[in-house]
């Protein structure tokens, strides 16, 4: 969909959602990394009823939808899953994204909600983010562009 | 007694109770589902970072179509979170509250979650709740695999007697 024939509802129908889910991240105390290191360190499950709880409401949404609905009133578009392709970096990303959550109990969008309540020092954590997300950016640039001149000369590339 | 001791033990496992968890999870939940239903956009929180990087780099990666096409309804929903999470902190629970967490952590724990968010395809929006509620297996793999490294990695850090 292009921006030239989106609805005029589009942008504030994603700002509601927006409100509504860093409401709800703020009330679930997963916007403090205190919150969430307690759970990592099996002192408080509370964390389960978050993702556990949203999860449950995503998945009848998604169901509804593909079952019973057809497209949606604002874009026009088809209901789908999200369903992403698997290979290696699932498992390599998840393991780098695993050991950053862990040290230091924040997540994207609880960061953006954190900010949201005033909790400054959590720029530190939005900051690397940015710089993490421009590493692995940069970095795959580099390597798709390497393979790119190596394809020419080999006739034979992957990925 | 013998009737106490479950609550006791629930008591042990929950000492925040259940009530803000569970209703927050719905709201995130609910949120999720009121871009899907009106948009059939399923938003996840972590590809922000790359889509804004698009504004700034003129590295490839970021500069993807998918990316730079989405990139300012991306800046809408998170500009939502942060304004979603100030109504919370302003009006309904007022008082500044800020993380005792050292910078250190915030600032390398974030960089890492920016590698690895964006190189395993999603975070624990993404991933965690809208690809477990599709019943990915993709994405049950991920959930799974940061989650084991997230607890190892935490109690490691309690381990050594880094608090905060």
């Amino acid at each position: 969909m292009s921006t030239a024939e989106r609805s005029p509802l589009f942008l504030p129908a994603i700002y509601l959602g927006g409100i509504v889910f860093g409401l709800g991240l703020a009330i679930s105390g997963m916007a403090r990394p205190e919150v969430v290191l307690d759970f990592l360190q099996f002192q408080d499950f509370g964390l389960l009823f978050v993702m556990g709880g949203a999860a449950v409401v995503t998945g009848v949404t998604f169901f509804v939808a593909t079952t019973f609905l057809d497209r949606a009133p604002i874009t026009g578009d088809e209901y789908k899953r999200r369903v992403k392709s698997f290979d290696r970096n699932v498992v390599i990303g998840g393991s780098i994204f695993g050991v950053g959550w862990g040290l230091s109990g924040i997540c994207p969008g609880a960061a953006y909600a954190s900010f949201g309540v005033g909790n400054y020092p959590i720029l530190w954590a939005i900051g690397g983010m940015f710089l993490g997300a421009y590493a692995q950016g940069y970095w795959r640039s580099m390597r798709s562009a390497d393979s790119a001149e190596q394809g020419a000369d080999h006739a034979s590339s992957q990925d | 007694m013998t009737e106490l001791t479950p609550l006791l033990a629930l008591g042990e496992l929950f000492p925040r109770g259940i009530l803000p968890y569970a209703i927050g999870g719905l709201l995130v939940g609910l949120g999720a589902s009121i871009i899907y239903l009106s948009t059939g956009i399923i938003a996840g929180a972590s590809t922000f970072l790359e889509s804004t990087l698009s504004y700034v780099s003129d590295v490839d990666r970021f500069n993807r179509f998918k990316y730079v096409q989405s990139r300012d309804w991306r800046l809408v929903f998170t500009a939502g979170i942060v304004s979603g999470a100030a109504i919370w902190g302003l009006v309904l629970n007022p008082g500044i509250w800020t993380t005792e967490v050292q910078w250190w952590r915030l600032l390398g724990g974030g960089f890492l979650v920016g590698v690895g968010t964006r190189l395993g395809k999603g975070c624990t929006s993404g991933h965690g709740v809208c690809g477990v509620g599709s019943l990915s297996n993709t994405s049950l793999v991920n959930v799974a695999t940061f989650m084991a490294f997230a607890i190892g990695t935490a109690q490691l850090v309690m381990a050594l007697g880094v608090n905060p």
